[in-house]
């Protein structure tokens, strides 16, 4: 039983409680975290690239924008404790680019610009689980957010949904990323409020 | 919580005695939970202020429509007990090997950097450019005038206003403010930023306009809520 924290009464505006993780709160606005300096990669020498199959296979940003997308509202979740509901995205679903690779792999590490990496097992990415977004709330992915496009993962905490991505590479095995290497969850299911090493 | 230290009349500073506490490293956070008598919880994360080895102390703005910061600003006293969990973050950390260090703090974003300062070596060079909007909401005020000298050298931008006779800088951080006070990139010094979005924006740019190795510009942001 926790200890009681005398005189904290607690906000509690907190909407559906069947949305919220434990340990989170809603925001309005929309928080930016990285590790780093922002960076801003001109579209014309944007690509995105899936190595690890039996072809490489690699798309311009026109390629990309060619590619069957899909409209997504979903509810995200960040390990620093907020929460957003009903945030709209617009990008392609990882079923249509993994259906384009022939592979036998497990895993997949997410390569991103700016040096960061995350990692993330296929079945949390197949069957209408993951995106690379370009479009949020019906304009163009602004690069604080991670723009021109991140990977959109919202059944895990949103460190899983790099920014700035261009590529992941699929393999046998899990190989931790930035953030798991730094301290963060392997997995991160923020219904089990698996945060941080240890969780 | 042993104790408390008002900064600013909007941020304070708490110790705490945590059973178990496994030590930190400097720019390393915790987590607080709070729990009402009913059982509803609010956690958040705080950055660490004391130096490893000094006993252990964050430091809290109180954000207006917070929920966490104003308990912990206004309400919690001396003898009180929440749970903690930490140290957490493995990535804007700093271990002295004595190459200078380049800290960049917006308002409350100085925390991690104090402890960074608090926890530097007598020969470890540290430039501090912290931002402000008034000299009363400057924290840890008399400490970083007293810590000030060949080694740690601090430089002051008051936003919004300034006292009479200010020799400081008197504007938000930009680019040339940068040009000024950081080491040539060629110095290669650490480099720690932490601030709302857009100050670490505008910081991390410009060291990248002047030469510095995006992947060498360690940042932390915090937003206009959370707390």
């Amino acid at each position: 039983m926790p200890q009681i924290s005398r005189g904290f009464h607690g906000r509690r505006s907190e909407g559906p409680s069947d949305r919220i993780p434990p340990g989170q709160h809603l925001v309005d606005d929309f928080p930016v975290l990285s590790a780093g300096p922002t960076p801003h990669t001109p579209l014309d020498e944007w690509t995105f690239t899936i190595q690890g199959g039996a072809e490489p296979a690699s798309w311009t940003w026109d390629e990309f924008q060619a590619l069957p997308s899909e409209e997504i509202t979903t509810d995200i979740h960040c390990v620093t404790k907020w929460s957003k509901l009903d945030t709209v995205w617009k990008g392609v679903s990882l079923d249509t680019l993994l259906g384009l690779v022939d592979h036998d792999a497990g895993y997949l590490l997410a390569f991103c610009d700016g040096g960061y990496t995350t990692n993330l097992p296929l079945e949390h990415v197949t069957d209408g689980k993951a995106w690379i977004a370009y479009d949020y709330d019906g304009e163009a992915l602004e690069p604080e957010h991670g723009g021109p496009a991140r990977l959109l993962v919202p059944h895990l905490y949103f460190w899983k949904s790099a920014k700035w991505v261009r590529g992941f590479r699929l393999q046998d095995e899990d190989e931790p990323g930035f953030w798991e290497s730094n301290g963060y969850h392997i997995l991160g299911d923020p219904w089990l409020e698996q945060r941080y090493w240890g969780d | 919580m042993t104790g408390a230290v008002d900064e600013t009349p909007r941020v304070r500073t708490l110790l705490l005695e945590a059973d178990g506490w496994p030590g930190h490293r400097a720019g390393q956070h915790l987590d607080v939970r709070l729990t009402a008598e009913d059982g509803y919880q609010a956690e958040r994360s705080y950055s660490i202020a004391s130096a490893p080895g000094e006993p252990l102390a964050i430091t809290i703005e109180r954000l207006e429509d917070g929920e966490v910061s104003p308990y912990l600003v206004d309400e919690a006293r001396d003898g009180d007990t929440f749970e903690v969990r930490g140290p957490i973050g493995g990535y804007f950390v700093w271990e002295d090997d004595g190459r200078p260090v380049f800290l960049v703090g917006g308002g409350s974003g100085v925390v991690p950097l104090m402890s960074m300062i608090r926890s530097s070596s007598e020969s470890t060079p540290i430039r501090l450019l912290y931002s402000s909007r008034t000299l009363e909401d400057v924290i840890y005020r008399q400490e970083l005038d007293a810590r000030a000298g060949d080694r740690v050298e601090v430089f002051h931008t008051l936003t919004r206003e300034q006292p009479p006779g200010w020799a400081g800088y008197a504007r938000r951080i930009d680019a040339e403010m940068l040009r000024e006070v950081a080491w040539p990139s060629a110095e290669q010094p650490h480099v720690f930023v932490c601030g709302s979005t857009r100050f670490v924006d505008v910081a991390a740019d410009g060291l990248v306009a002047l030469g510095y190795e995006p992947l060498s510009i360690r940042t932390e942001r915090f937003g206009a809520t959370g707390g």
